[in-house]
């Protein structure tokens, strides 16, 4: 597991999965890929399925119809790889708490490793947190 | 002999999650079902557990690209039901933000469009342009989305008046930025080789499916609410509404260009007719009765309805989205289209869908089912262009 947790760290690769979020987090990550923050920097690259991805970046509430979707997209996804939800929506259910669609969250459905608060977090915040993640991913290898 | 190509309702680049089930025999779409709900949310029934002020926050939380419209309606709805006239530098105020809205959602569409026709090129362009309204955005409301400064009778936050030189040179830093981006789609032949013809949505169609905003416009229907109900201070400055005539995906993105333009023009007319004055009547409480509201947001006509029975939270609470009318039309556009264009013509309306992108072709004679990456389509649509590129030896 050492070794594998050690390449992930070099430059993951992020398939970003919306659970029935606003769009606000989606772009806001989008927002990061272009020339103003530039995750690909980092060798954070966003890729376009789930079976090349070292990471899923989940935003948005888990509604019912998502939630048999987003544990087939986790499914998919290479292990070890690690779950990011961003936005107060992943985290709790915002200001969506007491609807009848949503009977659980992010984290009670998948295995989340990292929380990125904020409605929605800004690029800077997304980057902050995954920085984070990474460090925490070396000291773990 | 067709086959089905379902679409989502996972996507990587689109927002909100759709599933589309592409009917195609050979190249050829023959048919289009489309299937909704993984963004269900319950909004309208967790509203009547909201009180007045809240029902803002919640709205504004329908769609974060939109995240100005839904409140203008919301308190436009409000503000009927109560018979309440916001003041005059609230409205200007609040002009201002919904056209930096519109501003930075055509760019965004705009960027996504050069995504998905292979021009990253133009989509990081634009997305590095689109920082100049998210600035002024950040700078005016304090957050670069869901800016929450509607209320019902006002705006949260005033304009302050050291902040007008910088706004007026942002504007004046967007200008040639829309000239090149104009310059960019309309003068490109291999953009207008890929977008002219396609996906024509007919003026007849247009109508019988209802659809509104810049999906409307392109087609030759002169809807807008701005400019058939004016709200806010629409009525009190000049502009022009774009209506072209061919419905295809080049008049759908010459129209959000020219359209960006109207906004700077508005938002400079707003600031220099701006008076100071208060921004809020610090409204209490609401009637009973009923309300409707109505604004044009970036795609098009956003429609709410309030039922009061004289509480502090609405008894019902109704939200008719454009995007819904939109989408519908697809089945008509994308009817004929080849695969690798059908990405674009549904990219087209600006549709709202966010979540990943999964593809399953299954043949119905062979009963083989095959699971595509999820950037297949694009990769199509890519190909496409290289092609397009070679014939026209550019």
């Amino acid at each position: 597991m050492g070794i594998k947790l050690k390449a992930l760290t070099k430059s993951p690769w992020v398939y970003h999965l919306s659970t029935g979020s606003c769009n606000n987090c989606d772009i806001e990550i989008l927002d990061c890929l272009t020339p103003r923050y530039d995750l690909e920097r980092l060798g954070i690259v966003l890729v376009g399925s789930p079976r090349h991805a070292d990471a899923l970046l989940v935003t948005g509430n888990m509604t019912m119809k998502c939630m048999k979707r987003a544990k087939e997209v986790y499914d998919q996804m290479p292990k070890p790889g690690v779950v990011i939800a961003v936005g107060t929506c992943a985290l709790g259910h915002g200001v969506f708490e007491g609807s009848y669609v949503m009977p659980k969250t992010v984290d009670e459905v998948l295995p989340v490793d990292i929380y990125i608060p904020g409605c929605p977090p800004k690029p800077e915040g997304i980057i902050a947190g995954v920085a984070k993640l990474l460090e925490m991913l070396k000291q773990k290898a | 002999m067709s086959e089905i190509i379902p679409i989502g309702p996972y996507h990587p680049l689109q927002e909100e999650p759709e599933f589309f089930r592409l009917h195609v025999e050979g190249e050829k779409v023959v048919k289009l079902e489309i299937e909704l709900g993984y963004n269900h949310r319950g909004i309208e029934k967790l509203a009547e557990t909201k009180s007045w002020d809240q029902v803002v926050f919640l709205v504004e939380r329908i769609c974060g690209i939109c995240s100005t419209s839904h409140p203008a309606a919301s308190t436009n709805a409000m503000e009927d039901l109560g018979g309440i006239e916001a003041p005059e530098r609230a409205q200007y105020i609040r002009t201002i933000i919904c056209e930096l809205e519109r501003i930075h959602s055509h760019l965004l569409w705009l960027g996504l469009a050069g995504h998905f026709i292979g021009y990253n090129t133009v989509w990081m362009w634009v997305w590095k342009y689109r920082e100049i309204v998210c600035d002024l955005l950040d700078k005016i409301t304090g957050n670069r989305q869901s800016y929450a400064m509607f209320k019902v009778g006002g705006v949260r936050r005033d304009i302050l008046e050291d902040d007008i030189p910088w706004i007026r040179a942002s504007m004046d830093k967007l200008k040639p930025v829309l000239d090149l981006f104009k310059g960019a789609v309309m003068d490109d032949p291999v953009i207008r080789a890929r977008t002219r013809g396609v996906g024509i949505l007919t003026n007849e169609m247009a109508k019988q499916y209802c659809v509104v905003g810049p999906t409307a416009r392109p087609s030759g229907v002169a809807i807008d609410v701005r400019k058939d109900d004016p709200y806010f201070a629409y009525g009190m400055v000049d502009f022009d509404i774009v209506v072209l005539e061919e419905g295809d995906v080049f008049a759908k993105a010459v129209c959000r260009i020219l359209e960006m333009y109207e906004s700077v023009k508005i938002i400079e007319q707003c600031i220099d007719k701006m008076k100071p004055g208060i921004i809020d009547l610090k409204i209490k409480e609401l009637p009973a009765g009923e309300g409707i509201g109505r604004a044009e947001a970036p795609r098009g006509e956003v429609y709410h309805y309030c039922l009061s029975d004289g509480s502090n939270f609405p008894a019902r609470y109704k939200v008719r989205a454009p995007s819904y009318t939109n989408i519908a039309s697809n089945e008509v556009a994308c009817v004929g289209e080849t695969v690798a264009d059908a990405a674009l013509v549904l990219a087209a309306v600006d549709p709202c869908y966010c979540c990943t992108e999964r593809l399953v072709v299954v043949d119905h004679d062979n009963r083989r089912e095959q699971v595509l990456q999820g950037n297949t389509l694009i990769q199509l649509s890519h190909e496409r262009t290289k092609q397009i590129r070679k014939e026209l030896g550019v």
